[in-house]
């Protein structure tokens, strides 16, 4: 079922649910998916230059690239999201116009988003249908429904429950209903979206597995991701794409993680290195016995106690949700201390975030979305939150724009904030450089403590490095750091000790070149060793 | 005997007075479960009642009265939704805007067109809907207990009153029944996986306005042609707003929302029946006092009670693709 331009596609709700006999595979060896020059504009930024890409049809296929470069916006031209300013669709060698999703999916093309678009409230099988009902009562529609995903699941292998909201599955299963919504539609083109994001280590081998399984059986897979590992794990080919362009095609089994990240970010990345440990002085945050309630008045974090010392790095990890958030927030003053105090360079201090501030702690939120910046503000004005007492930026009621304006250039530049333009709208730059901008902000601020929650979620590669850099200088600096990330290789990467959290209580403490990841694990699960130096009651 | 006669009384009258509640309930869940909040519900029925009122008044046909009221809401709800859909305004501002709109309007245009201060022309019972006896009411009424039960809460209403009874099963059904019910809840819950899915989103949302809009024009015309004969300045008098917290109160779901209303409606039939009755140890109740009582467990209940309630999530904002 191929379209030319001048034809209209025919919309989903007449073609529900194809026989499921034809597949895209031409006959004449034509790639599955083939783009041909495909460029897109968004006002000023060019999001995709001269794209050109060919899928063979029953291979998993990576496209790699930083935040930014271009891979969701290739791909939602390629759902018929959206519509490309010029190029060429083609679809088993035939050319397709798709002016909206209802094209792409008549097509046999699904999308996996890496935001699940489904509807929480719906159990799996209302999900499938939407869209695809097939007849104007739900009744029959819905039967059919059940018998047909029954079949994918044998099929596939993707079992799901047919009758939980989904909104009450965990992740990975949730993704499974997606993958079945874009078969049950008939794909014969999967298109998965950072698929892996969110998903467990587990769940993320159950994933290629699927995969696998799909591509055996003649389904064309197309795998965007910024993860080197998945794209060495999981795909027969791999594009490679920087700042909206494909620079490369390979074979995976051909190339190198190396030769991939290079390709990625335009230059070599050199080995994480640990640097030369500062001998840490004296300490300059002291949490002592310290309880945290959450709003409804639960203890999120249980009598814990510990210090970090000047020119040291103390890591936090644990599984999210165990209380790590809590903490962090009670140390930055956001969140009021139930008992116990925190002292700062020997003095107690309040809960109070503007009193922190004073003590020369800064504070680099875990979301940058939810606490850290203002989407819709200029990159000026999110550079200034919670500074702008500062005479810098004017006296007064006043503020000093071209001086604000000036002062967040310099801070841009210094940290490698792209582009580099403080009148630019914070939303509009990728998340490595919001990271960048905020810890521009922080950084110079903490004389005496940092405390960093999530420095590089949803950073790129590139981004990844220079955060992980300036953090280590600012630890040689003599900074107390206090580090909290869901990335245990960060955690190890960067941190001189590593504390395990679980269930709100502190499991131990351990110099972080000694810590063994197993053993970190079983902290992580709640299993105290009796050989791991343990400071919580 | 008499209790029992004075409890059919009340539950009678809360029928009556339920009945636009209940409609313009159920209108505002087509919206709301659409995710476009409808603090409109009283401008559409009220310029609903004043298209009936006009009309009716003009040609003398109630059916032709019902037909302008109903092609007047949908009117409002499509100016509603080029507002709050196409141009993405803000749904609480439009509404608004919608109802203060209509309540000026309809008094101006009373006033200029017949002159009676504010209101249409009395209408004569051939313009109105009128109590319909059901069969064998008069046979019936002998017996004890049914008869009062049929003659009285079942027969001898008018032909809306029986239309709502039909439209909550039938809201229900649609809305959990069939395809444009599924797409329905989808779009109000989450309007990315309805585009992705192929589906518009906007032409959803239009259709559930205009199915708000129907509703909205049949309360209107009860108001104008079967309650009263003919309109009144204002007539609503806040019966969309209390219609908006019943639907809150019945968690955006059709018949808790119906029960809501009826609740509502009892208690306005209970205020109605006690002004100027003298309750033991309290003396007569001030009628002020009762007749504030359905705002009183408005306020009660939207505040004690529905915090726990679970809103469309996407309720409120509106639809764009760049998110």
């Amino acid at each position: 079922m191929t379209t030319s331009p001048t034809e209209p596609v025919p919309r989903t709700s007449r073609s529900a649910i194809p026989s499921g006999d034809e597949t895209v595979t031409a006959a004449n060896g034509a790639p599955a998916v083939e783009l041909r020059a495909v460029d897109k504009w968004f006002g000023q930024v060019h999001a995709n230059r001269r794209v050109d890409l060919s899928v063979s049809s029953g291979t998993v296929h990576g496209i790699v690239g930083e935040n930014g470069a271009g891979k969701t916006t290739l791909m939602n031209i390629l759902y018929g999201f959206y519509r490309a300013d010029r190029g060429q669709i083609l679809i088993a060698g035939k050319p397709v116009v798709f002016r909206n999703s209802g094209d792409a999916i008549a097509t046999r093309i699904g999308m996996i988003h890496q935001h699940f678009m489904l509807v929480e409230t719906f159990t799996a099988v209302e999900n499938a249908m939407l869209g695809a009902e097939g007849s104007p009562l739900l009744g029959p529609a819905g039967r059919r429904a059940r018998r047909k995903l029954a079949e994918l699941e044998r099929e596939f292998g993707l079992q799901v429950p047919m009758d939980v909201p989904v909104g009450e599955l965990p992740v990975g299963q949730q993704q499974r209903v997606e993958i079945l919504k874009a078969l049950y539609r008939g794909a014969d083109i999967l298109v998965l979206d950072e698929p892996t994001s969110v998903l467990s280590p587990r769940e993320v081998e159950g994933l290629f597995r699927i995969l696998r399984t799909l591509a055996g059986r003649g389904k064309t897979i197309i795998l965007i991701t910024h993860k080197l590992a998945e794209i060495m794990a999981a795909t027969d080919r791999v594009s490679v794409m920087r700042s909206g362009a494909v620079v490369a095609h390979r074979r995976t089994a051909d190339t190198t993680v190396s030769e991939i990240a290079e390709l990625m970010v335009g230059r070599q990345i050199r080995p994480a290195s640990r640097g030369v440990p500062v001998e840490p002085g004296r300490s300059l945050l002291d949490v002592d016995r310290v309880t945290v309630r959450d709003s409804s008045g639960v203890a999120r974090v249980h009598d814990v106690s510990f210090s970090v010392r000047a020119g040291e790095i103390v890591g936090i990890a644990g599984v999210a949700g165990n209380g790590q958030s809590e903490l962090l927030e009670a140390l930055a003053g956001l969140r009021p201390v139930a008992t116990g105090r925190i002292l700062v360079d020997g003095e107690p201090a309040v809960s109070d975030s503007r009193d922190r501030r004073r003590r020369g702690v800064a504070h680099v939120p875990e979301d940058r979305r939810r606490s850290g910046l203002v989407m819709p503000f200029r990159a000026c004005e999110s550079a200034i939150l919670g500074y702008h007492h500062d005479p810098r930026y004017g006296r007064g009621l006043r503020l000093d724009w071209p001086a604000v304006s000036s002062d967040t250039r310099g801070r841009m530049e210094t940290f490698d904030v792209r582009p580099a333009n403080p009148q630019q709208r914070t939303a509009e730059l990728s998340g490595g450089n919001q990271q960048k901008l905020m810890l521009a902000r922080e950084v110079e601020r903490a004389t005496k403590v940092l405390l960093v929650g999530q420095p590089t979620r949803g950073v790129d590669l590139g981004g990844v490095e220079f955060i992980h850099d300036r953090i280590r200088s600012l630890r040689d600096a003599g900074k107390a750091m206090l580090l909290v990330s869901a990335n245990l290789d960060e955690i190890l990467d960067l941190s001189d000790w590593v504390m395990v959290m679980a269930g709100g209580r502190i499991m131990g403490k351990v110099p972080a070149g000694r810590a063994a990841e197993r053993d970190l694990g079983l902290l992580m699960g709640g299993v105290r060793k009796s050989d791991v130096p343990d400071r919580a009651p | 005997m008499e209790i029992l006669l004075a409890a059919v009384v009340v539950l009678d009258s809360t029928l009556r007075l339920a009945t636009p509640l209940i409609l313009a309930a159920l209108a505002g869940l087509f919206s709301e479960r659409s995710g476009i909040i409808d603090i409109g519900l009283e401008g559409k029925m009220l310029g609903a009642a004043f298209a009936a009122g006009c009309v009716a008044a003009v040609t003398g046909s109630a059916w032709v009265g019902l037909t302008a009221a109903i092609a007047a809401s949908v009117l409002l709800a499509l100016l509603h939704g080029y507002a709050c859909i196409t141009h993405r305004g803000n749904q609480v501002v439009s509404g608004l805007a919608i109802n203060i709109l209509v309540s000026g309007l309809t008094a101006f245009l009373a006033v200029a067109w017949f002159a009676q201060g504010g209101r249409t022309p009395q209408l004569p019972d051939s313009a109105r809907f009128l109590s319909m006896e059901w069969p064998g009411a008069d046979v019936l009424d002998a017996v004890p207990i049914v008869g009062v039960v049929y003659g009285e809460l079942l027969s001898g209403h008018n032909v809306i009153v029986y239309l709502t009874w039909l439209a909550v099963p039938a809201v229900a059904l649609a809305l959990y029944r069939t395809r444009f019910g599924l797409r329905l809840r989808a779009v109000g819950e989450n309007p990315f996986a309805v585009d992705t899915a192929g589906v518009s989103v906007s032409g959803v949302r239009y259709r559930a306005l205009v199915c708000a809009g129907v509703l909205c024009g049949l309360a209107g015309a009860y108001l104008a042609l079967a309650q009263s004969a003919g309109f009144l300045r204002d007539m609503t008098a806040g019966k969309g707003y209390i219609a908006l917290a019943a639907l809150i109160f019945g968690n955006w779901r059709p018949v808790p929302a119906m029960l809501a209303c009826l609740l509502f409606g009892c208690l306005d039939a209970v205020s109605i029946r006690l002004q100027g009755a003298s309750l033991p140890g309290l003396g007569e109740v001030p009628v002020q006092l009762v007749q504030a009582l359905p705002y009183v467990l408005t306020v009660v209940l939207l505040a004690g009670f529905v915090g726990r309630g679970v809103a469309p999530k996407a309720i409120g904002v509106p639809y764009t693709k760049e998110g």
